[in-house]
Order: structure tokens, then C-alpha cells, then sequence
């Protein structure tokens, strides 16, 4: 088994099987328990992507989720590929195939690496500066190279075909991070009976135990790490969820997570969620989210093969990898002695370690060089050579002088810790900048949070598990759980901290090649202050001018260094530079996380009225009216739309039509004061009509302009059954509500929306009273006794009904309310009757050719929020005597009584046959320079069989005063005259709706 | 996600529960239709928009049903009090916020 770089005796993976994946489709075998970065390196692969700008040859930087480099896409099948992954989280499963991204056409061949030599070419700022002019290169040149060129991966091109699901948790004590100090603290949080979660982003949980040589209860750190796993899931108050990520801090300790449950396994179980969003409300949020190691930022940096010191570490003593033969070591920072130290004792040759610190000092240092490593101080590194790998690097005193050179095959990086305070900040808490180590760290909490071990800047293992631990107990005891549970104490050691080190940039003199700041957006020192000089002072906009800090990686080893250099070249102190924002999410959350099943048919809910059944079997072409299927029109054999519509349009008018109106908005109001409320909240006068009788009515909103209208039955003196739009029952009862409770709450009136109680069946035409008389009793539906817009309650076809005279097409017609569960039988009836008389079913098609014929409105059609009745040619269902009603003084208003308002108006083209296309505009003169005034639109436009002749509405200025004038509507191959005339069209040659 | 105090139910519910209704206190004119035109401006049109201390309605729209009113901070969204609609504005002056 060929992994030459898996050391025999190092490392936790002992015993576990080899797993076999690929890599640009080349086979390799891993360990299962190895990530991708891992497996690769074992295999001695350290070439893993190219990077963004220069597409220079990169490599592994990190071990975790701060890895900027190594990202590449998995592809499970032809749907399912993810692109951007990091390699260093991706665990390796047997199967697993992976490409290398941002490269043509191969990764050790790149021709896009010209841009690397181009490079005076390409400095920050570039595109702002080149792509400027002239305009209309946007569209043809620049848009398309930039799209071609930007991005990192490849978006997959087909559906997602994973499930994903969400959950919402409750618990006392949220942990987020499963390292020593929060382990510490979830178990003293469940000793003392709190509800705990404790979250880590790994597969296991230990965090930095998979590579510090510490001791935990006389223990390895890694193996107290796992016994302490084993023994909090066995607790029934804790819950512990490894693969998890907790990606944002919401308001009142509302947190986001993230669980993993199927990335890494060869064959998932498809009825299985691959992700699982979690809600999670804590009581307390106890933030265990360690440091994140920087990179030393000095010439030629980012060659394939040098990382971080605590990667290098991971590598060795969690995944037995040496990442090379002979490993240099640069630091500003005691950490790196120990990964030398691990190195050596591994049998790993350390040619040399660099620290840049004049006169470092303590044990590791003392270690270090009584282990014979050659230790320089006070020198710095002055690049690097090597193509596709680091092969030597070059080393001269902090303040220039003679260099001298090392053959390397690794290099491993050290220049301190950055506290990880993201979830912090996210909770809006305040960080204060500590000069002595120059980090930010957690200061004033906003919410009931705390911060423990390495991301609380606390050094030293020991301390870590200490405040781990007090705050699990606090946060137990501030939730109510005083406990007889243990109080727990834990004896930790290790030999080294993460300390604060060094930020910027370790050449000061003089220097050839990049030195990157922030890998993955390819930032250098020199772009910072390149920035700096061109005159961006607030780091936020450092950050824009140079990218650096942004996309995926969100500057976890980029941000302190390019705000140092920014601050130094500024001449203040860092914290006056400021500090970008921590935004969620904290590591990248897929699309399908955050949508959960809300997708495909489970986007919104689908309405279907009772008739539904009836409409599909009898071959309906279905529309979607916000969320009702609505019944577009029935084609009869071989007719499409437009032969559909045509006949039902005639059918209505010669003999009837059955249509399935039950989508209506319905509200009973109901009370003593129905009646004055409906005053109010209506243009229209209330009081006089009689119970029995019905009324077209207009709402406003108090800006006088149209909110819904619809026919409104007076049943008794105390209740109204309203009709609202199908759209706007929900907005309409709120817009009523909030009138009844707050401004008019003296009234005695009840609101009760009645939309889903009621099928509705309308049976409009001439023959529409012959149809329904048989299926009606106990009411005379005489005109004498009967007249048209009146309302009776009886019976129809055996169930009870509120039948209304009332006509939305002109004709003689019937809306038959049924009870909802009675309504197919109701509707099979009338068909039943209907069929006697040649009557058709018809769908809203039909339905709205036949109101426009008549010159009816639709609100939201022929309206658009700024229509007055006046505009819309309804002044008449104004009561005019009325002193208050919603909307009266907005109607008031100097612009609502201006002159050349666009006014409601019919449309007649020309040409009969022409027919417009609705939102069409409209201008007056047809010859003068584009842009054209537009004077109004047209709102809706059909044909009209019944008027043999194109038919339209448009809202025109001052069309009221314009009949009879001739406008013009440019569309793109011609222009289009028409006539301004009234809306009605069809003058009702057969019996009307008043009988 | 917040949790907002229902002062009619009684108790925390999630914000998805609820829906804003726009600023608090600012009651219609009972004389509406002869008011000024400058009065209308300032009754429908002007809002205080403050950053900090903001008096508003919310309905319980998905519980009870209920329009009330809540004292929040604008700059934290910490809700500092929900009360009864009619209730008058509270002092929330000492408050910490």
C-alpha cells in the first residue's frame, strides 16, 4: 500500500482500513478517519489547487476550516457535485472522487498562470480601474471575460437530489466548540442537571487534542477528549452533535447550526437527510471556538508545501503524516518549536527553524536546541524557490545582510493565534484589542454568552479547562440548576499555549516576490499598502479595494495581518483602523441547510377548492392565482386556449356558464355596529340597505387610493357577508382588524374570515335561473321578489346556501354559496341542469374577457395601488354624504384632485384583429425621439368573441377627456393605434342582469 | 429569530408568530375629512424613524390575533416592553437598554 508519508508509529488512525478515492482522476488509498488534505499528503500529493487571481500553484495551508487554499469539488454523481470544498474537511470516504478547480488544462499546467507574470498588470483595484469605458463593452467584452474568469468553482448544473432537513432545539446551555474547555464545560453544565448541546465541527469531538502533546487526567489529551465523548452522549440531558458547525449568532441566544450527516459516507441512505439546520434557543451560549493559527507573511509564501505549524503538527500527530523530509520551520511564536520538536521526535529532519523574535525564551526554545535543531533568531525569511513544491528557503537578519539558503521539501509557518470570535461578535458583543498580544478579544457581552479557553484568549491549556468549567457550572446554576451533581475539577497540562505573536508582515526591508496576506482572493503586503497610499483609510474599505478577507474564507488567517499593515502604513494604532464585521455564517452554509424541505411542491402550499376534482377529470388547463389553482379554461377536443375561450365567451351569453368562484376572499361581519363599521371602512353607504339586498364595494386605503373591492350581502341589520378579491382576504381582514382594535374599538362588531367555508358556484347567462330553479327551495326567484344584487338563504340541492343574485358578466346571473364540503355536489348538480340548457363550465379566462366586455375592474389588474376611485371611473360609489370613511381625506389630497391623472379608459385598435399586449405603453406621439413620454399602459387586453373584436383597458392621462382621440402604442416591430373609448364594450343584446 | 412578549397571551412567543405594524401612537383624527393638508402629512406620511427608542405595533397575527404595542431599541432590537393597544406610551426613562 503506497502512502509513503504515513508514519508507522504516529498518530490516531492506527488499525483503521485503506480507503481508495481519486484525485484529477488519478487513484490513490487513504486511511478511513483521514480528510482528502490528509490522504494526499500521505501520498505525498501537495499540489492542490490554483489560486484565484494568479493562479499560482497552491497547496494545504491549514488542517481545519481556515484552510484558504485547497479547494476542490466532490463529485458524487452527475447531479451532485460541491464545488469550493475544503480538502481539509472533506473525510475521506472509499469511492470518494475529487477535481482541483480554477484550472486550464491541468492543475500542474495552468495557462491561466500567465496572469501571475503579468502581474504589474493586475494590481489591487484593477477592475475598478480598467473596466470603465466605454459603456457598452460592459455588455459585449469585459462582463463576459470577468464572468469567465472570476469565481472559484463550478456551480453544479442540475437539481440538488438531496434531502435536507431543520429542526428547532431548546436547551439551558448551548456549547459550541468540543475542545477541552468545552467539554469542561458541558460536563459541568449536565452535572449539574442544565439541558446541554454541545456542538463541534469535527467528526469527534477533542479540537486541539488531535495535535498538542497535552495530558488530561493523567490521560492523552486525544483520548480523554474521546472517553469524555463516550461518557456526555450516555447522558440523558446532553445531547452532543459532532459534524456541526455553528455558523451564526441571532438575536436573543438564537443560534444557527449546521449538521453534517451524510458528506462523509461512501453510500448514503437516500431517504436520508444529507444536512440538517438546527434552531437552537439556549439559555446561556457558553462559545468554546479556540484560536485559528496565522501564517508568516513574507516573500513567495504560498509555495505548495508550506503551512501552518499547527497543520504540520495536525498532520504528524492525529493523522500520521509527515508533510515532508525535511521540514523548515519559521515562527514568530513558541508553537511552531513544538511542531518541530514533534517533527524531530518523529524522525523527521528539521534543517532549521527561523524565529524572527530576537530573543525568544522558555523551555520549548531550551528544548528545541538541546534537541540539536539549528534554531536562528532575529532572521527572517526572504523568499522561497520551488515550482510545483517549496524547494529552499532563504534566510537573512531581520534588518538585511548576507542570506543564506536551506533545502527544504515543508515549511511550516508560525506568527500566532487569532482568537476564533466570530459567533462573538455575530451576538454584537464588543471586542477590545489587547496591545500586549495584539488580539481582539470578547470585552462587553450583549447577550447571555461567555467566552472559555482559546477564543477568550486564555493561553494556557490548564486555565482553558478551568474557565470551561465555571462557566458550564454558572451557566447550570443561572438556569435554575443549582444541583446536587459533582463539581468537577479536571488536571490539565501542556507545554505550550497559543499566544498572541505577531500580526503583518515579517520583511520589513526591501523585497522581490508576493507576499500573501490573504490566500484564497491572492492579497499581498503590497496591495494593503498600495491601498493605504491610493487613499482608503477605514479598513473597511481596504478590504473592498483589495478583496482581502472575502469570500469563503472570510479572512480567517488574512484579516489581523492586513489589518496590521494597513495600520502601520496609516501610522495608527490598530484598533483606530478598525476591524471589518463578522458576518454569518462562519464557515459556508449550503443552499439546501437553509431552505430544509421548503422546495419544489413544498415551496408554499398549494389551494385546490372542492370543485378542484371535478375541473381536472373534466380536462381543465389549470392557472396559479397567488396560492389557488384556479380552472383556466376546459378545451374540448382538439381546441386550444383561444377556441376554448371563444366558445365559452359565447356560450355564457346565449344560453349559460358554470363557474367555480369559490376562491373569493369571504368575511362575515357581524354585530350591532356591523353596519357603521362597514361605513367606515367602505366608500360606499351602508346604513340604508336593506337585509336582503346587495352592493358593490370600494376600500381605500387612508391614502385614498384602491385597496379591494367586492360585493358585499346585507343578511340581517347585524351581518354582512363581504366578498373580497381572491388575493386579498388575508390583507383585507388584517387591514379590518387593525381599524376594529385600534382606531374604532368602541364598536361592537366581530370579524370572522368565512374563505374556506364556503364553495362558491357561479351560474351566469340568460338561462342561468332556469338552471339553478330546480336545485332551489324556499326561495322566489322571481325578479318581483328577487331582484338583481339581493341575497336569500335557503336550500340548494338539499344543503343550505346563501344564494346572490349579483352578475359579474353583464348577465342575468347566481352565485351559489354552499357549504365548502358540500360544493362538489352542489357544482355536479348544476352541471347536471346545466347541460339541459347547452350551458358550459368556463375558467377565468372567460371569466375576465366577460367582466372587461362590461367594463368591470380587477383590483391589482386595472389598478396598481395608485388609482382612485375617481381615476377608475367609480365616483359613483362614493356616498357622498358621508363625513368619514378610511380614505376620505386622502381623496382630498391636492394630487388626488389634480388634473391629468391617468384615468381608467377603454381601448379600440385599429386594426379589430390586433390585439395589445397588457403593460403595453402608451404614447400620444408616436414620431418623437426615443425615450418616448410614455402618457399611460395598458391593464388588460383581450379578444373579444362576443364584440367580435379586439377589447382593452388602459390608464391614460386625463383619458377621461380624451375619448374618441387616437393613441399609439410602440411595440418593437410596429406601432399599434387605437381609439380611446368608453370601457363598456358589449352593449347587451341579450337579457341583462336586471332581468 | 426574536422572542417577542405577548401582553394579551401572556407569554414569549417567536417572532414568525407575529407581523410589525408600523409606528405606535399616532391615533387618526377623529375630525379626519377637515383636516389640513399639513396635518394629513404629518398624521399619514411622517414617521420619527429614531435610532434607539421606538414605540410600535405588532400583531400577533399567527396566535392571538391581537395588534399591541412594544418599546424596542432600535440598535439592539431589545425589546423593552409590549403593552395593551390603548395603553399610553410607558416612561422607559432609567431603563437600561
Amino acid at each position: 500500500m503506497m502512502q509513503p508519508f504515513r508514519l508507522a508509529n504516529a498518530g490516531h488512525l492506527g488499525g483503521a482500513s485503506p480507503v481508495r478515492f481519486t484525485f484529477d482522476g488519478k487513484s490513490y488509498i487513504g486511511l478511513e478517519g483521514d480528510t482528502l488534505a490528509s490522504a494526499l499528503l500521505a501520498n505525498g500529493v501537495h499540489l492542490m489547487g490554483r489560486s484565484f487571481k494568479y493562479h499560482r500553484p497552491r497547496g494545504v495551508i491549514g488542517a481545519g476550516v481556515e484552510e484558504p487554499n485547497a479547494l476542490v469539488g466532490i463529485h458524487r454523481d452527475a447531479a451532485r457535485k460541491t464545488p469550493n470544498v475544503r480538502a481539509t474537511v472533506q473525510e475521506l470516504y472509499e469511492g470518494l472522487t475529487a477535481v482541483s478547480q480554477n484550472r486550464w488544462p491541468s492543475l500542474r499546467l495552468d495557462v491561466g498562470a500567465l496572469n501571475d507574470l503579468g502581474t504589474p498588470f493586475f494590481p489591487a483595484g484593477f477592475y475598478y480601474k480598467t473596466f470603465m469605458w466605454p459603456k457598452s463593452a460592459w455588455e459585449r467584452l469585459y462582463e463576459p471575460f470577468i464572468r469567465r474568469a472570476a469565481g472559484l468553482g463550478e456551480a453544479p448544473d442540475k437539481p440538488d437530489s438531496d434531502r435536507y432537513a431543520n429542526r428547532f432545539a431548546h436547551c439551558d446551555v448551548l456549547v459550541i466548540g468540543g475542545g477541552a474547555a468545552g467539554i469542561a464545560a458541558a460536563h459541568a453544565a449536565a452535572e449539574k442537571g442544565a439541558r446541554v448541546i454541545l456542538a463541534d465541527e469535527q467528526p469527534a469531538l477533542g479540537g486541539a487534542m488531535r495535535y498538542l502533546s497535552a495530558t488530561l487526567d493523567g490521560k492523552s489529551g486525544w483520548l480523554w477528549a474521546q472517553e469524555m465523548a463516550t461518557a456526555l452522549s450516555a447522558m440523558d440531558n446532553v445531547r452532543v452533535l459532532t459534524r456541526t458547525t455553528g455558523f451564526g449568532y441571532y438575536a436573543q441566544n438564537m443560534l444557527g447550526l449546521v449538521e453534517r450527516l451524510s458528506d462523509h459516507l461512501a453510500e448514503p441512505d437516500p431517504d436520508r437527510p444529507r444536512e440538517r439546520l438546527w434552531q437552537v434557543r439556549a439559555g446561556r451560549v457558553v462559545l468554546a471556538t479556540g484560536a485559528i493559527e496565522r501564517h508568516m507573511v513574507f516573500p513567495d509564501n504560498d509555495r505548495p508545501g508550506a503551512m501552518l505549524a499547527s497543520a504540520g503538527r495536525t498532520y504528524l500527530n492525529h493523522y500520521g503524516v509527515a508533510v515532508g523530509t525535511k521540514v523548515g520551520v519559521y515562527t514568530a511564536d513558541d508553537c511552531a518549536y513544538a511542531a518541530a520538536l514533534d517533527l524531530r521526535s518523529a524522525g523527521v529532519d528539521v534543517p532549521v527553524l527561523v524565529d524572527l523574535r530576537r530573543k525568544p525564551n522558555g523551555d520549548l526554545v531550551d528544548q528545541a536546541q538541546q534537541a540539536g535543531i539549528e534554531v536562528v533568531t532575529g532572521h527572517a525569511l526572504s523568499g522561497t524557490d520551488g515550482r510545483l513544491r517549496i524547494s529552499r528557503i532563504c534566510v537573512r537578519p531581520r534588518e538585511g545582510g548576507e542570506r543564506r539558503e536551506y533545502e527544504v521539501d515543508a515549511l511550516l509557518t508560525s506568527s500566532g493565534w487569532t482568537p476564533a470570535v466570530h459567533l462573538f461578535s455575530q451576538s454584537r458583543g464588543k471586542l477590545a484589542f489587547d496591545e500586549a498580544t495584539q488580539r481582539f478579544l470578547p470585552d462587553t457581552y450583549v447577550q447571555d454568552a461567555v467566552s472559555v479557553g482559546a477564543c477568550n484568549g486564555t493561553a494556557a491549556l490548564a486555565d482553558g479547562v478551568k474557565e470551561g468549567l465555571a462557566a458550564g457550572e454558572t451557566a447550570a446554576r443561572e438556569t435554575g440548576h443549582r444541583g446536587k451533581g459533582r463539581t468537577l475539577s479536571i488536571d490539565a497540562w501542556s507545554p505550550e499555549g497559543g499566544a498572541g505573536g505577531m500580526i503583518g508582515d515579517s520583511a520589513r526591508a526591501p523585497q522581490r516576490g508576493k507576499a500573501f496576506v490573504d490566500f484564497q482572493n491572492d492579497v499581498t503586503a503590497k496591495d494593503i499598502r498600495q491601498a493605504v497610499r491610493e487613499g482608503m483609510r477605514s479598513i473597511e474599505h481596504v478590504k473592498r479595494f483589495t478583496t482581502n478577507g472575502m469570500a469563503t474564507d472570510q479572512g480567517k488567517t488574512s484579516n489581523m495581518h492586513g489589518l496590521a499593515i494597513a495600520a502601520e502604513r496609516l501610522g495608527l494604532p490598530v484598533p483606530q483602523v478598525g476591524l471589518t464585521t463578522f458576518r454569518p455564517p462562519y464557515t459556508p452554509v449550503t443552499f439546501g441547510a437553509l431552505v430544509g424541505h421548503g422546495r419544489g411542491a413544498l415551496f408554499e402550499p398549494t389551494r385546490r377548492t372542492p370543485i378542484h376534482g371535478w375541473a381536472e377529470e373534466n380536462g381543465a388547463v389549470f392557472e396559479d392565482v397567488g396560492q389557488w389553482k384556479r380552472a383556466w379554461y376546459f378545451p374540448r377536443d382538439g381546441e386550444d386556449m383561444h377556441g376554448a375561450v371563444a366558445r365559452e365567451c359565447r356560450t355564457v351569453r346565449t344560453s349559460a356558464g358554470i363557474f367555480d368562484a369559490t376562491t373569493l376572499g369571504k368575511i362575515e361581519i357581524v354585530g350591532p355596529d356591523a353596519a357603521r363599521f362597514m361605513e367606515l371602512m367602505y366608500t360606499n353607504p351602508w346604513q340604508k340597505l336593506a337585509p336582503g339586498r346587495c352592493r358593490y364595494g370600494i376600500m381605500l386605503r387612508e391614502d385614498g387610493f384602491i385597496y379591494d373591492d367586492g360585493v358585499v350581502g346585507r343578511l340581517a341589520d347585524g351581518r354582512f357577508h363581504v366578498t373580497t378579491t381572491t388575493g386579498g382576504a388575508p390583507r383585507v381582514l388584517n387591514h379590518m382588524e387593525d381599524y376594529l382594535q385600534t382606531e374604532f374599538a368602541e364598536l361592537k362588531v366581530w370579524l370572522t374570515s368565512t374563505s374556506e367555508q364556503w364553495a362558491v358556484i357561479a351560474v351566469q347567462g340568460p338561462k342561468s335561473r332556469e338552471i339553478i330553479a330546480p336545485l332551489v327551495e324556499g326561495i322566489d326567484l322571481s325578479d318581483e321578489a328577487m331582484p338583481h344584487m339581493s341575497v336569500r338563504e335557503g336550500r340548494f340541492g338539499g344543503v343550505p346556501t346563501r344564494l346572490f343574485r349579483m352578475s359579474f358578466t353583464g348577465e342575468l346571473g347566481f352565485e351559489i354559496n354552499v357549504p365548502a364540503d358540500f360544493g362538489r355536489q352542489a357544482w355536479e348538480a348544476v352541471w347536471e341542469e346545466g347541460r339541459k340548457h347547452g350551458a358550459c363550465a368556463y375558467g377565468t379566462e372567460t371569466m375576465h374577457v366577460l367582466r372587461a366586455e362590461m367594463g368591470f375592474i380587477i383590483v391589482g389588474q386595472d389598478t396598481d395601488g395608485t388609482v382612485t376611485p375617481h381615476d377608475a371611473g367609480l365616483s359613483w360609489a362614493i356616498g357622498k354624504k358621508k363625513t368619514d370613511f378610511v380614505g376620505i381625506r386622502g381623496l382630498a389630497r391636492p394630487d388626488l384632485t389634480a388634473v391629468g391623472r391617468r384615468q381608467l379608459v377603454g381601448l379600440k385598435t385599429r386594426d379589430p384583429n390586433k390585439v395589445l399586449e397588457e403593460g403595453a405603453q402608451i404614447v400620444a406621439d408616436p414620431d418623437q425621439a426615443v425615450p418616448m413620454k410614455m402618457i399611460g399602459f395598458v391593464t388588460s387586453s383581450y379578444w373579444s368573441e362576443n364584440c367580435g373584436r379586439s377589447i382593452a383597458l388602459a390608464l391614460v392621462e386625463g383619458g377621461h377627456g380624451r375619448m374618441g382621440e387616437i393613441v399609439h402604442v410602440p411595440m418593437p416591430d410596429e406601432v399599434i393605434d387605437a381609439e380611446i373609448v368608453s370601457t363598456v364594450f358589449f352593449d347587451g343584446k341579450g337579457e341583462d342582469a336586471n332581468g | 429569530m426574536l422572542l417577542i412578549h405577548c401582553p394579551y397571551c401572556e407569554e414569549e412567543r417567536p417572532e414568525l408568530e407575529f407581523r410589525h405594524a408600523g409606528e405606535a401612537h399616532i391615533a387618526r383624527p377623529q375630525n379626519i375629512s377637515e383636516i389640513t393638508d399639513k396635518e394629513f402629512e404629518r398624521y399619514f406620511f411622517i414617521r420619527s424613524n429614531p435610532k434607539g427608542l421606538m414605540f410600535e405595533r405588532w400583531r400577533h397575527i399567527h396566535g392571538c390575533g391581537r395588534f399591541f404595542n412594544a418599546a424596542r431599541d432600535t440598535v439592539s432590537d431589545r425589546f423593552l416592553k409590549t403593552y395593551e393597544t390603548g395603553e399610553p406610551k410607558p416612561d422607559l426613562s432609567g431603563e437600561g437598554r
